[in-house]
């Protein structure tokens, strides 16, 4: 943790180096899902709500997800741009250091820009909390960040699943985007105005439904029965890494002996 | 130190095809060539040697550097560096080695060089202390003062390769592997990395293995080579050895007074002519300097003549010519 | 003309030889697709009041955006160009005898074609087979067919027209990442990428009417699905004719003047 720390720390200076455009792609972060929220907003305008949901209920989804991929995006960058660590043959060097290969991965990149996405989504979280009429316990307050974290272990996931692709090929990797763009796209809805096959496969396969739609019910007071697996959904969400890290070290080894 | 044994290496590389219909079929079924980079490579190195590993390019160098720094897993042999089999046990091993690829960076671009150093020695989990007189040890042989505080982009590659392989040795690795660490170099800078290298060689006993197309280095720098062609190894012994078996080769540059037609002289081959000059090659095993000189004499008019051993960079073409590579 | 026309070939191979990319983009777009479609239809089935376009109509759009998204995304950069511009490098292209806007122009249009021809027809395919309510509804009527053709091809050249003027923005700012993100941001949500114009609030849509962007998009897929009439398309290739000249008219003068700048600083 120490060292990954002190790699967040020659990373920052490393961008510090360039701070006009730091801020201006930091502005344009900040803009993107902005629009996106623009969008909803003016959605909402016209039809009032969505299978029942209301608009801060809706916000509340979407900032959650948001904040989660901005995260990732921030500090999983090394995973998420991989391909490139790979092409060059930087990797190599990753192998010859007594570290494990994940933190150093982590460690190779960040892109702190996206403090302008995450910014943008706390603003989001911030007034949707503020208009729901729930009563916020600590118990609440618990679950709604366990649900950020959760997010960012899922896409963090889905980065590695991507990145352990690029030990086979480097093509077609847009298809990873499905599941991040795609799947932050559909997560900022919560997943019961989908098809069922689509909230299915968003829950049991890649957990997204945990980090949000379940855990959601319960903040809102719409869960029936038990509440208690709305409030341990997050934590399948954050199980999903165990999975993704095999993957990973299954791609390594594939690596090491085929070296391509 | 190092045994290396019966190493072999294949790689499957996919065929490139042209055409959508073939890019369509490629989309499910690739068909591969098998290339043999290592073929039952052997060789033992000791504590403190410095060795050069030579080969054409695709000979198979990277690949043994690879496997013997632990990044790949080689399809059958052995390999034992300091008892440590590289590939197993990687985080262990890698402590005790430093490795330097000539053609990538190992700092981090936009930070001052002593940033990178810092960070390397939380890698390497270095003891405080030890890591501040590596460092200054390194600083004073590698001339550093003055570039140490300097972001890497702002470095000349000259200066930028010291800093590589000072990166390498912060950790105090017992081997170090320099795959083409002049490439790209001024003719200063050089001289000055291969002094740091037989410097840290003498002072700190590190065994260094080190690949180069630039036969000077050898020269510099290896007692021993090791020569490996399409995956094998041809040669492994001393680079006097060779000298010897070469040295009989030498070449002959005469300048004369104007002749009009080309000659002829029994035991010289010609290499080129014009009527002022020549450049012959005489195998002194077979034909003695003297004789050659009083033949040339009796058809030309001379003025000077200079005579030249063959250059190590020459021996070793001849080397992979005999090889066939 | 012979010179953009090579230039055209080149680029096409060149994207061409990315077969597998675009086998990736197709089946992105295609879950994209759906996801967009599967949330206005939870808006429309919970929906009171109706709204000023039908869902099939909608649907429409959002198959045709996906199909076309080569053609009217703003955000589609060409590195080349950047570098070309910031490293300083573009003297090189000041030596070539044809006229920079007119190639740099083939450039880009090259690539958004042979991007939108390796994905639309498989995406357009399938769609037009789906099954309902997913699928992809035939053209309005042929002659509205004909007027979409013609209003897409207006709204791809006057959405060059507008990716150059990002382009030669770039030799005043020298740093494209920031700049170019924001105005491709609101740009393509002006022209309908985010939400479909029809459904924006009445004060947005008088400002998106007047503004260039949404010709590149909206319009042309709205002629699609016969939401904008016969005649109204009619008017509005005109208007699209009008915007194309008056957009690589206000591109050629300003590259003209960049230009000048770069010889005089000697960059």
């Amino acid at each position: 943790m120490r060292l990954y720390s002190k790699y967040v720390g020659v990373l920052f200076k490393s961008q510090m180096q360039y701070r006009t455009s730091f801020w201006l792609l930091a502005l344009g972060q900040f803009l993107v899902p902005f629009s996106v929220f623009a969008g909803l907003y003016f959605l909402f305008a016209r039809f009032g709500q969505i299978k029942g949901w209301e608009f801060h209920e809706v916000a509340l989804c979407f900032s959650i997800i948001h904040m989660s991929y901005a995260i990732s995006e921030c500090f999983a960058r090394g995973f998420d741009s991989f391909s490139v660590l790979v092409g060059n043959g930087d990797f190599d060097r990753v192998l010859v250091r007594p570290r494990s290969t994940v933190l150093q991965v982590l460690g190779s990149k960040f892109e702190f820009s996206r403090v302008g996405k995450l910014a943008q989504s706390m603003i989001v979280l911030g007034w949707a909390t503020s208009q729901l009429s729930t009563e916020w316990t600590i118990l609440k307050v618990l679950v709604l960040v366990l649900m950020i974290v959760s997010g960012v272990f899922v896409f963090t996931g889905i980065f590695m699943l991507a990145a352990t692709m690029c030990f086979w090929t480097v093509q077609g990797l847009e298809i990873a985007n499905i599941f991040t763009d795609g799947g932050r796209e559909m997560a900022q809805y919560p997943l019961n105005i989908y098809q069922k096959w689509v909230t299915r496969f968003f829950t049991f396969v890649i957990p997204f439904g945990c980090v949000n739609y379940l855990p959601l019910l319960y903040l809102l007071d719409k869960s029936t029965g038990n509440p208690l697996p709305y409030i341990l959904a997050p934590l399948a969400g954050i199980l999903f890494i165990a999975p993704c890290l095999l993957v990973w070290h299954t791609g390594v080894r594939h690596y090491r002996s085929t070296g391509s | 130190m190092i045994k290396v044994e019966g190493l072999a290496k294949a790689y499957h590389v996919a065929k490139r095809s042209s055409g959508v219909k073939e890019a369509m079929k490629a989309l499910f079924k690739r068909e591969y060539k098998v290339v043999e980079a290592l073929k039952d490579i052997s060789f033992t190195i000791e504590p403190g040697e410095i060795v050069g590993y030579i080969g054409p390019n695709g000979a198979g160098k990277s690949t043994t550097i690879k496997v013997m720094s632990g990044i790949l897993v080689p399809d059958s042999g052995s390999c034992t560096v300091m008892g440590y089999t590289p590939w197993e046990d990687r985080v262990n091993y890698v402590k005790h080695i430093g490795v330097v690829f000539g053609q990538r960076s190992q700092l981090w671009w936009d930070v001052p060089v002593i940033d990178s150093f810092d960070l390397l020695r939380d890698i390497y989990k270095v003891p405080e202390q030890e890591y501040q007189s590596t460092l200054a040890l390194l600083t004073e042989t590698l001339e550093l003062q003055e570039i140490i505080q300097m972001p890497v982009r702002q470095l000349s590659l000259g200066q930028r390769m010291r800093c590589e392989i000072a990166a390498s040795l912060l950790h105090s690795p017992s081997v170090l592997f320099l795959d083409e660490p002049t490439i790209g170099l001024d003719a200063v800078s050089k001289i000055a990395v291969r002094r740091f290298i037989r410097t840290i060689n003498e002072q700190k006993r590190v065994t260094v293995i080190l690949t180069t197309h630039d036969m000077n280095d050898i020269e510099a720098l290896a007692n021993r080579i090791i020569l490996i062609g399409k995956g094998k190894l041809l040669y492994d012994g001393s680079l006097s050895a060779i000298r010897d078996q070469f040295g009989t080769k030498k070449t002959m540059t005469v300048v004369y007074s104007h002749h009009a037609n080309p000659f002829q002289v029994e035991g010289v081959h010609i290499e080129s002519w014009s009527p002022e000059r020549a450049v012959l090659s005489v195998d002194t095993s077979e034909v003695v300097i003297s004789d050659v000189l009083i033949r040339l004499s009796q058809q030309v008019e001379l003025l000077d003549v200079a005579i030249e051993t063959l250059p190590i960079e020459d021996m070793i073409v001849q080397l992979y010519k005999e090889h066939q590579l | 003309m012979k010179a953009y026309l090579s230039v055209f070939r080149l680029r096409l191979t060149n994207v061409m030889q990315y077969r597998t990319a675009a086998l990736a983009g197709v089946v992105t777009q295609f879950f994209w697709g759906f996801i967009i479609i599967m949330v206005f239809e939870a808006f429309y089935s919970s929906s009171v009041v109706s709204p000023p376009i039908s869902l099939e109509q909608l649907i429409t759009y959002v198959w045709l955006q996906q199909a076309f998204l080569a053609f009217v995304m703003l955000w589609f950069r060409d590195n080349e160009l950047f570098e070309l511009i910031t490293t300083g490098n573009i003297a090189y292209e000041l030596c070539r005898p044809s006229g920079i806007y007119g190639l740099w122009y083939a450039k880009l249009l090259a690539q958004r074609l042979a991007s939108a021809l390796l994905r639309c027809l498989p995406i357009l395919g399938v769609a037009l087979l789906l099954p309902e309510p997913y699928r992809l509804p035939l053209p309005a009527n042929p002659l509205a067919f004909l007027m979409f053709i013609l209003a897409l091809l207006f709204g791809l050249f006057m959405m060059v027209s507008l990716s150059m003027l990002m382009y030669i923005s770039v030799f005043v700012t020298l740093s494209p990442a920031g700049s170019m993100l924001m105005f491709a941001v609101v740009g393509e949500f002006l022209a309908g990428m985010v939400i479909p114009v029809p459904l924006m609030p009445e004060w947005l849509q008088s400002i998106v009417y007047v503004l260039p962007f949404r010709w590149t998009a909206d319009f042309p897929f709205r002629v699609y699905s016969g939401h904008i009439g016969l005649e109204e398309a009619a008017v509005g290739i005109a208007i699209q004719l009008i915007w194309l000249t008056a957009l690589v008219g206000i591109g050629r003068f300003a590259m003209a003047k960049a230009l000048r700048n770069v010889v005089v600083n000697g960059g």
